[in-house]
């Protein structure tokens, strides 16, 4: 166990105090793109993913990295677009001008 | 500059970028804002990495890389893009178990590529966490998902033994844990990627289909746990960061969800709520009280001579897609001077807040939408409370009734208006599958019918009227 892994379990512990910090204060309004957000967000295993496919050194690995790198890009391209989707919904409350456009559209 | 240092940096610029958005998640203002500066930031990840070097040498197999990154694409963005609205919460379901199949699979063969080097202890444990915690979200989200699209029943699924099977199918995993981090044995770790596959699936069926947005929340939370735990083998602070965030946020996020459906979180993963049905589904009850029934044309009439009304919607609204002709009848009502508010309770619609995404998509002002509190203060003095698709979140047994198993949980107190209508499908009760006292109050009127149907019939009548 080096110094490594004292770095790695201290950014651990950081980011579990920015984590929470951070939610306390979201609008309950806002819990479902929140939860949508954060699930693209933890699309980064993407990273990961490439990392072993770009390593990948006998066959097995070359097909589990493979399937990581699809899932992963699932998680990442479908979460952020899911989320837009959702935040696009809340529009500003200046934006009445181009809601009664809308309505008039068929 | 090194290389690797660059590319550090711009690990941390992104790291940087989804703090950054998820404290824009924070305002209806800044929330789009703060998802796209996330997307940037991890494109900007997935771009650097391309020019890192593994073992030595530059990435192998790049061709393939962008094949597969292809075809996630491909598939992902229609899906996205054109799925429904009311579909979102099993979207996201399914979104968050690939997630955590990627990194129970990076966790995996990481630990094929490193066995030969005999790895230390720690790092086989980080290996077995991801595997274990990824799995297990990956298996249980696809059953959410199953749920939610209702491939399969949306009550509990119980059987005889249920706690005690689970119960030892997750000791069995964590002995077989131990047993691989003491032998470091590969073909055992194939055994434990069955086994936690077979524990998110039997974690998951009892939990009925009001509880899943909750689960899904916990579900998120895991997967970024399970990313955490990749970034630990692999040695990358921004999958630790990431994860990390993610994990912390899911797990206070999912304890904010269970304190609004006023239950704790192990009686929501472990009662089987709503298994059984105690609701007779009959229009009359055993003590000669029945229910009465109107025509939309009559609640037309009826709002028409009132001067506050709050609507309280429900899923039913959303399944029928019906909040745009909701929004009508409100616009309707308020040429007539009548105010209009929608009190939303915290879980009306599939997931916390599902039902303010909903609304704002019908074009609701943002100012219509009240909260359970207060919306609670203006049904005192208002005439009408039409209540469209919902039922547990109205139910008074929720503050009468110590033996109801809703017992606790807030609600909107419909009872306080004037007169309360409902719309609704059929007597059938709700998620939580026991009767609801209030469908029997004299004060009350029953509109059956498909809710688009009936309001789209109400707008029409109060036009005429």
């Amino acid at each position: 166990m080096g110094n490594v892994l004292l770095q790695y379990a201290t950014v651990l512990m950081l980011a579990i105090f920015v984590g929470i910090e951070i939610i306390a204060k979201v609008p309950s309004i806002l819990h479902t793109p929140l939860m949508s957000g954060s699930n693209a967000i933890h699309g980064v295993i993407l990273v990961g993913s490439m990392l072993i496919l770009g390593g990948a050194t006998t066959n097995l690995q070359e097909v589990l990295g493979f399937l990581a790198v699809i899932l992963a890009t699932l998680n990442v391209v479908g979460g952020f677009v899911v989320t837009d989707r959702m935040l696009e919904m809340f529009k500003p409350k200046t934006a009445k001008a181009v809601e009664k456009k809308d309505e008039v559209a068929p | 500059m090194s290389r690797e240092t660059l590319i550090d940096l711009l690990y941390l610029f992104s790291a940087t970028t989804f703090v950054l958005a998820l404290k824009g998640l924070g305002s209806p203002k800044r929330a789009r804002y703060g998802n796209m500066v996330a997307a940037f930031g991890m494109l900007v990840a997935i771009v650097a990495t391309f020019f890192k070097y593994v073992d030595g040498h530059a990435l192998y197999h790049v061709p393939l890389m962008l094949l597969a990154m292809f075809i996630g694409l491909i598939v992902a963005v229609p899906v996205a893009r054109f799925v429904k609205m009311t579909a979102m919460p099993q979207l996201v379901a399914i979104f968050n178990g690939v997630g955590g199949g990627a990194a129970s699979l990076v966790s995996i063969t990481e630990f094929v590529h490193i066995k030969s080097t005999h790895p230390a202890t720690y790092v086989i444990l980080e290996v077995l966490l991801g595997v274990l915690i990824g799995t297990v979200s990956f298996a249980g989200s696809a059953i959410a998902f199953a749920k939610l699209q209702e491939l399969m029943t949306g009550r509990p699924v119980t059987y005889p033994g249920q706690q005690v099977i689970n119960g030892v199918v997750g000791l069995a995993s964590l002995a077989l844990i131990v047993t691989i981090l003491v032998t470091s044995s590969e073909p055992l770790l194939w055994v434990l990627l069955g086994l936690a596959f077979v524990l998110g699936v039997i974690f998951v069926l009892p939990i009925g289909g009001a509880d899943v947005p909750v689960l899904i929340s916990l579900l998120n939370a895991f997967t970024g746990l399970a990313v955490a735990a990749s970034g630990f083998t692999l040695g990358s602070n921004l999958l630790i960061v990431a994860g990390t965030l993610v994990g912390a946020s899911g797990i206070l996020l999912t304890r904010l969800m269970s304190k609004a459906m006023g239950r704790s979180l192990p009686n929501i993963l472990f009662s089987a709520f709503g298994a059984t049905v105690t609701a007779s589904g009959d229009t009359q009850r055993a003590d000669g009280r029945s229910v009465r029934s109107g025509t939309p044309e009559d609640i037309a009439i009826l709002l028409g001579f009132a001067s506050r009304v709050v609507f309280v919607p429900g899923y039913g609204l959303a399944v029928s897609q019906g909040q745009h002709v909701l929004r009508e009848l409100a616009d309707e009502l308020e040429k007539r001077g009548i105010e209009v508010f929608y009190g939303i309770h915290p879980v009306a619609g599939r997931m916390p807040g599902h039902m303010n995404v909903l609304l704002a998509e019908a074009n609701v002002p943002y100012e219509q939408l009240v909260e359970m509190d207060e919306a609670n203060s203006e049904l005192q003095t208002a005439d009408v409370c039409l209540v469209v698709g919902a039922n547990d979140t109205v139910n008074p047994a929720a503050t009468d009734d110590k033996t109801s198993p809703i017992y606790g949980m807030p609600i909107i107190h419909a009872d306080l208006a004037e007169n309360v209508v409902f719309l609704k499908r059929s007597m059938r009760p709700g998620f939580a599958g026991i009767e609801n006292e209030l469908l029997y109050n004299p004060k009350t009127t029953l509109v059956f019918g498909d809710a688009k149907d009936t309001l789209t019939k109400m707008v029409a009548a109060v036009k005429a009227s």
